[in-house]
């Protein structure tokens, strides 16, 4: 079908701003294919319906808009977890700051160092989850990402792995533009957590694909912080095999722009994918939640789980799909977003979907859009409680859900802990 | 200690006028209990002193120890010494019942200018606490009030009062959905608290708890108003006779 000549005269103009990367024979062919995609689908434009409540022309004009540099002012999180750290400024790996990339079980490696092999085993996999992601919902931006990124790991985990792997983002120049594009695959039984936090540039563009194969863990979990001025479109690609585990959960505290999509596909039995997200936000934060889970398989659990508390006019969005393909029988799906709307100026905008063509399933969803519970915040201030930190307690009862879906009590407490802090530090 | 005059509350949602002129004086260290019929305004009363929202007070005034509490937010009479003991207690999913404690507690002493009690220190006083009021650890860890039966939900009420020594505790039907056993422990619980420093004024429908909280004064309620004062034999009375006897002869 062809696209709209505004859209087609945008997406032209746009990429004939860019070139890409210089690499190997294998990696430029994949990059070809990808700017083949954009071209073929169009940059988004407000028009989109899958962009409906989030515009995204600031992702995608060529001029970043300017972001002050943020001094967070506390330790970074994680610092305290036990992790192989591997650091990126404005989207370029700093190898001094980062620790020794060699960790049992697995093999890490830069993208910048893989693009120069004759041939290499992520040529399989790069740009293969996004390329698949782009049916039956576009994701522009992702198939981008594979065509420009230049920066990113490329990791390979063969067993169980003693400690996370830390993806580590500075942000040091007011008006950087960084892509970085992540591969990671997972052989059959092997364990793998991978951390991100940190301001990354004044725009990013994230990438991340997962191949989890059979008896396979992944687990994820992510911070996106104060730093305001930030705009960022951030996708995480999956494919779970059977009897094997993908998990996600990040927490997000401001942000003008911040678009996370996650994009599941269940392909074996037995399989079980948990994405969950927590945020608050304040005044002239955007945060949009997209998530779209495939079963094509039997007798896999999925469940979505995303809470937004907002204020001051901010705005949270949340679209989530669960499509459950014929044989994919016994699915058990379950979403739910909810915001917690402090003041009567903050709004919520959810579109939940189902699609299911077995018959043998069982999936819910939900969402709502409340109040604070006003008995609830008389009974602690009634035991002496002021009204700000009552109103955070409630804050974090709510998102307790959202944090209870980490899965290591350590890192849960880690978010508990750096979410609390931010409350307070917010109430000054 | 507390010290109600001529107490006028309208709702704020409707027009309708709930309290029509208490008069009531609660001295150091007293137990004062109000009995009632339904709808007398007796919830009300404890609602409006606590600084619940929805209440609009037309006319009168309520001290605590000379200082008026009525323009005071709820946390700050809590810090001045308040405590009501709710009817029905809240249940808060995600607030851990030591974390809520803690900070509970350390809110009223911060803003009474003291130093906050240690992490360790709160353990032991709350541990100490609990086990008078045969309060599980599990109760301790659980959220607040969250898969509490009736009965233990009340003794939590009562652990946040042993915790927290208010000098002025409002006890809003403690008594309801309480069997004996429970009512028992409830009530050792408070007398436990009873010191020459120390008021209650205890709400309640029946004689029965004030067989287990004996009362220094006893008044009845009805239609906004005191309508009687005695001593603790009016309970008896009341008990006896019902209400109707004495609104007959008010009336």
């Amino acid at each position: 079908m062809a696209l709209p000549q505004a859209k087609q005269d945008a997406t032209e103009a746009r990429l004939s701003t860019v070139s890409l990367p210089q690499g190997a024979a294998w990696l430029t062919q994949l990059r070809e294919a990808a700017i083949a995609r954009v071209r073929e689908m169009g940059l988004p434009t407000a028009r989109d319906e899958y962009w409906k409540f989030t515009r995204p022309d600031t992702l995608v004009q060529a001029e970043v808009p300017e972001a002050a540099l943020f001094d967070e002012g506390e330790a970074p999180i994680f610092d305290g977890v036990d992790r192989l750290k591997v650091v990126f400024v404005d989207g370029v790996f700093d190898a001094e700051a980062s620790d020794d990339l060699s960790l049992e079980g697995l093999s890490i490696e830069r993208l910048s160092d893989v693009a120069q092999a004759d041939i290499h085993w992520a040529k399989d996999l790069y740009g293969s989850m996004e390329a698949r992601g782009q049916d039956p919902v576009h994701r522009p931006l992702a198939a981008l990402n594979t065509a420009l990124a230049e920066d990113g790991v490329v990791i390979h985990v063969t067993g169980k792995v003693s400690k996370p792997v830390n993806l580590i983002y500075h942000h040091k120049s007011t008006r950087s533009d960084a892509l970085l594009h992540h591969v990671v695959k997972l052989d059959a039984g092997a364990d793998l957590t991978v951390l991100e936090n940190g301001p990354a540039a004044a725009r990013f563009n994230n990438v991340m694909e997962v191949d989890v194969a059979d008896g396979a863990a992944f687990n994820h979990v992510r911070t996106q912080g104060r730093d305001h001025e930030r705009r960022a479109a951030t996708h995480v690609f999956a494919r779970v095999g059977e009897e094997s585990a993908f998990k996600t959960f990040t927490l997000t505290a401001n942000g003008v722009l911040t678009r996370n999509e996650c994009v599941v596909e269940m392909v074996g039995d037995n399989g079980v994918a948990h994405i969950a997200g927590a945020c608050v936000g304040d005044g002239d934060f955007h945060h949009d939640d997209t998530v779209f889970v495939t079963h094509d398989a039997q007798n896999c659990e999925s469940r979505q789980v995303f809470k937004k508390v907002l204020r001051n006019g901010a705005k949270g969005i949340f679209q989530g799909k669960i499509l459950v393909k014929p044989d994919a029988q016994k699915t058990d799906g379950y979403q739910i977003s909810q915001s917690l709307l402090l003041d009567g100026d903050s709004e919520f905008n959810a579109k939940p979907e189902l699609e299911i063509y077995a018959d043998d399933v069982a999936c819910s969803h939900g969402s709502t859009s409340g109040a604070i519970d006003e008995d609830a915040l008389y009974y602690l201030r009634a035991r002496g409680v002021p009204k700000a930190i009552a109103t955070d307690m409630l804050t974090l009862s709510f998102l307790a859900e959202a944090v209870e879906e980490i899965e290591d009590e350590a890192l849960r407490d880690e978010i508990n802990a750096r979410l609390e802090g931010w409350l307070e530090r917010r109430r000054g | 200690m507390l010290e109600i005059k001529n107490l006028h509350v309208d709702l704020e949602e409707e027009e309708k006028t709930i309290l029509k002129g208490v008069d009531l004086t609660v001295e150091a260290g007293k137990v004062h209990a109000i009995m009632g019929p339904n709808g007398s305004g007796k919830s009300t009363l404890s609602y409006v002193l606590s600084g619940r929202d929805g209440y609009e007070v037309t006319e009168g005034s309520a001290s605590l120890e000379g200082e008026d509490i009525l323009d005071m937010e709820p946390e700050e009479r809590a810090a001045a010494g308040l405590f009501l003991a709710f009817q029905y207690p809240v249940e808060i999913p995600g607030v851990g019942n030591m974390t809520f404690m803690r900070t509970a507690l350390n809110s009223q002493r911060k803003a009474r200018g003291q130093e906050e009690m240690s992490a360790a220190d709160f353990l032991k006083l709350v541990r100490e606490k609990a086990a008078t009021l045969k309060m599980s650890n599990d109760m301790l860890k659980r959220p607040v009030n969250v898969g509490f039966s009736g009965g233990e939900k009340k003794r939590n009420e009562i652990l946040q009062m042993a915790v927290l020594e208010p000098k002025m505790c409002i006890l809003d039907e403690t008594d309801s959905g309480l069997d004996v056993d429970a009512m028992k422990l409830v009530s050792e619980g408070v007398n436990a608290l009873r010191d020459a420093g120390r008021s209650f004024l205890v709400i309640t429908h029946y004689q029965r708890l004030l067989d287990h909280i004996k009362p220094d004064v006893v008044h009845i309620m009805a239609d906004g108003k005191i309508i009687k004062t005695g001593g603790p034999e009016l309970a008896l009375e009341v008990e006896k006779n019902g209400y109707s006897d004495l609104l007959e002869e008010v009336a």
